[in-house]
């Protein structure tokens, strides 16, 4: 079983590319269970057709201690096993906790054992790692490979420099490790060189380019996944090689984030600014 | 030898601290609010800490204190705990029919970031706090401070909630008495009124933890300060705050909100300090000091005198609150004794530079730490014995160890009886303390002495 964590800064289109790489894995007859980390809710939609999720955090409020898998997961798209941690609303308590308890309550209900058969659990985790709790996804034991959903634009870059921060302290003592840089283009000028540039000296690779289609945002409004919605779609083979690349990665670094100059020169001589 | 393994070599140490010369903020916050009539603590937060706190003022009292918890759950933890505190603030009024609940936080509600103020107004919104009475807060949380911040952030909170001006002078004084004994709470109220002066003493635990049995329980017993009397300290001349550390917050806040004047004195241990606190009695009343307080001052003198020949020399270490070790450390140097260790785990820069001060005639050097524990305090004591040791119960250790007559002092005091009903402030009080220390070191003369040398008059 792989483990697999999604980073990548706020609304870079983490939830959306996650849901329709796991749609191409699970086309390549994989089992698949999605953990949404996000207090939003909103990391199954596209696979469950919609937020009919009740998540972790509700439950265990709801009904106390006694919670069955059952309870918390729901089986979406060509079977992927789909669960949201949830948290509290926006301004009150604390949602890093919350994830740490549904991942904890998740273990505990045997989600990720071994008659479950998975060969992946993916968790799609909130924007910025702010607090411990949004690092327990890739604590020791959890995942095991990160990728980070970048685009070309500079406060994207950033977040996922930073990320890259976040696993060189879990990496140097545990077995995280960061699998790539998912690339979801914002049609910014120069794009593709720029995020290989980037890759490289984070020591990691660009894995696969996803560009930019309307079509993602019309199987979104439909609450499918472009695999769902249109197989036939080329935006639908992007996500295909991507699932496959993602499969048959074998580039697993400790990566080495750079400085602020670094990054701001990196745009200079690639970007917008070039 | 319990403590066998502390060593002689200080290291520096900067993330590790070994057997703490204080304790969490809750605890002051709690011993404030119960210094309220009719008033019921509330911990924010795990049933954990509310226990912990109410064990520890239990065993120091040995009386039975009560105090509500939120009961804070994983969910809790997660969700923020408004749900459990609407509904805790609902049951009490409703069981425990309190006049006031005095909520004050726990490291948990505080990193999570519950907003207790909102909380307690949605309350009253929803019609929770029934007409007249009312939900005060404190945020304390353990990791900043000690339980003296919690003192001070909940006897504050006192004034915010509650002072009021209507612009007629009451004729009185607000005395705030600090982190210390029942029983020092009365005698200060003792000496306010003998030198002529109607004091509103806040807060005030005296009759509420030091009571008499009387057969049928009270779960609020009657002594502390009435909410009234809260109101109308914005109407008092003016406000003297005993102990900076626990007191002066509270008084900055009345002289900012009401413009009564306050003053910040040290709390009134031993000789020099409670002739400051009266002396500034004296002032604000406009009186001679009555021969009843003269007198006492006298007696203190008189055993001072007597006695010496026994403290002449004697080297002491200390552990305590800043608030109770200055001006005891000032009483100590005042009758030629040598304070030479002394830490305090509570922060506070300028309790360093007061020590120093106070000691530097002293011939011999003087160790003194902010922010020490009691290993240190151990280490030190190996390197540079001592003749006594003045520390709370946890004292009791590196006494036994090392064989150094010990006199307890401050908070807490698991292990004995007295300090709740004889107090260590004023003249009386200086008497009582010197009594203490007396009382084990002639023990020991007596103990060590040889037979042709075992004397009946000392």
């Amino acid at each position: 079983m792989r483990k697999i964590a999604i980073y990548g800064k706020g609304g870079i289109g983490k939830s959306t590319t996650t849901q329709n790489t796991v749609a191409g894995l699970v086309e390549a007859g994989k089992k698949i269970m999605v953990v949404g980390c996000d207090p939003k809710a909103d990391s199954t939609r596209l696979l469950l057709n919609g937020l009919a999720q009740r998540t972790v955090l509700d439950t265990l409020r709801e009904e106390g201690e006694d919670v069955l898998l059952d309870d918390v997961r729901k089986v979406g798209y060509g079977g992927t096993l789909c669960t949201e941690s949830g948290g509290p609303e926006p301004g009150v308590g604390c949602a890093g906790r919350g994830i740490i308890t549904s991942v904890n309550l998740l273990e505990q209900l045997g989600a990720y054992s071994e008659d479950e058969q998975l060969d992946y659990v993916f968790y799609d985790v909130l924007g910025d790692v702010v607090c411990g709790g949004f690092a327990m996804p890739i604590r020791e034991g959890k995942a095991q490979e990160i990728y980070i959903v970048v685009s070309g634009e500079m406060m994207a870059m950033y977040a996922a420099n930073n990320i890259c921060k976040g696993i060189v302290k879990f990496a140097q003592s545990g077995g995280v490790r960061l699998g790539g840089l998912i690339c979801n283009s914002r049609n910014v000028d120069n794009e593709r060189a720029m995020i290989e540039v980037l890759a490289d000296k984070l020591g990691t690779q660009m894995i696969h380019f996803v560009p930019r289609d309307n079509m993602v945002q019309k199987a979104e409004i439909n609450r499918k996944t472009v695999i769902d919605f249109a197989p036939e779609h080329p935006q639908a083979d992007e996500y295909r090689t991507l699932a496959k690349k993602i499969h048959e990665n074998k580039m697993f670094v400790i990566p080495t984030p750079i400085e602020i100059e670094e990054l701001e020169s990196l745009l200079i001589n690639y970007g917008i600014a070039a | 030898m319990l403590l066998r393994h502390t060593n002689t070599e200080i290291k520096p140490r900067k993330a590790l601290t070994v057997n703490p010369a204080k304790t969490c903020q809750p605890i002051g916050a709690m011993y404030a609010a119960l210094g309220i009539h009719n008033c019921l603590p509330h911990s924010h937060g795990s049933q954990g800490c509310c226990a912990y706190h109410r064990s520890t003022l239990t065993r120091h009292f040995r009386e039975p204190v009560m105090a509500a918890t939120s009961s804070f759950t994983e969910g809790s933890s997660v969700f923020g705990g408004q749900a459990n505190l609407i509904q805790a603030i609902d049951n009490i009024f409703t069981t425990y029919a309190p006049d006031i609940i005095a909520v004050h936080t726990t490291c948990l509600s505080e990193t999570i970031g519950d907003d207790v103020n909102q909380i307690a107004n949605k309350a009253k919104k929803d019609g929770k706090i029934p007409k007249g009475k009312h939900v005060i807060h404190a945020s304390t949380p353990s990791y900043v401070g000690s339980h003296v911040t919690g003192f001070s952030n909940m006897t504050k909170a006192m004034v915010t909630y509650f002072s009021e001006c209507t612009g007629k002078p009451n004729g009185k004084f607000n005395i705030i008495p600090g982190f210390v004994e029942p029983s020092d709470m009365s005698e200060i109220k003792r000496m306010v009124k003998a030198m002529g002066i109607k004091p509103i003493l806040f807060p005030d635990t005296s009759n509420v933890l030091n009571g008499p049995q009387t057969g049928r329980y009270k779960m609020f017993p009657q002594g502390g300060i009435t909410e009234a009397e809260l109101v109308s300290t914005g109407d008092s001349e003016g406000t003297i705050a005993l102990g900076p550390l626990a007191s002066a917050d509270a008084a900055r806040a009345l002289d900012t909100k009401w413009r009564v004047p306050c003053q910040v004195q040290d709390l009134p241990i031993g000789l020099s300090a409670t002739d400051r606190f009266i002396d500034a009695l004296r002032i604000v009343a406009g009186v001679s000091v009555p021969d009843e307080i003269t007198r006492e001052r006298g007696q203190l003198l008189d055993v001072i005198t007597d006695m010496h020949q026994y403290f002449y020399h004697k080297k002491v270490a200390l552990a305590g609150d800043p608030d109770h070790l200055i001006p005891l450390v000032e009483f100590l140097v005042s009758i030629d004794m040598l304070p030479v260790h002394i830490v305090t785990g509570t922060p506070g820069k300028a309790f360093e530079k007061r020590i120093k001060e106070l000691t530097d005639h002293l011939p011999c050097p003087v160790n003194v730490k902010v922010g020490g524990d009691m290993f240190l305090l151990h280490q030190w004591i190996k390197n540079d014995p001592v003749d006594l040791l003045i520390a709370n119960t946890y004292g009791k250790y590196m006494a036994r160890d090392d064989d150094i007559p010990f006199a307890r002092f401050g908070f807490p005091i698991l292990d004995r009886v007295g300090h709740s009903y004889f107090p260590t402030v004023g003249y009386m009080g200086g008497i009582r303390i010197l009594e203490k220390i007396l009382d084990v070191m002639m023990d020991r003369m007596d103990r060590d002495a040889p037979e042709e040398s075992f004397e009946l008059v000392m």
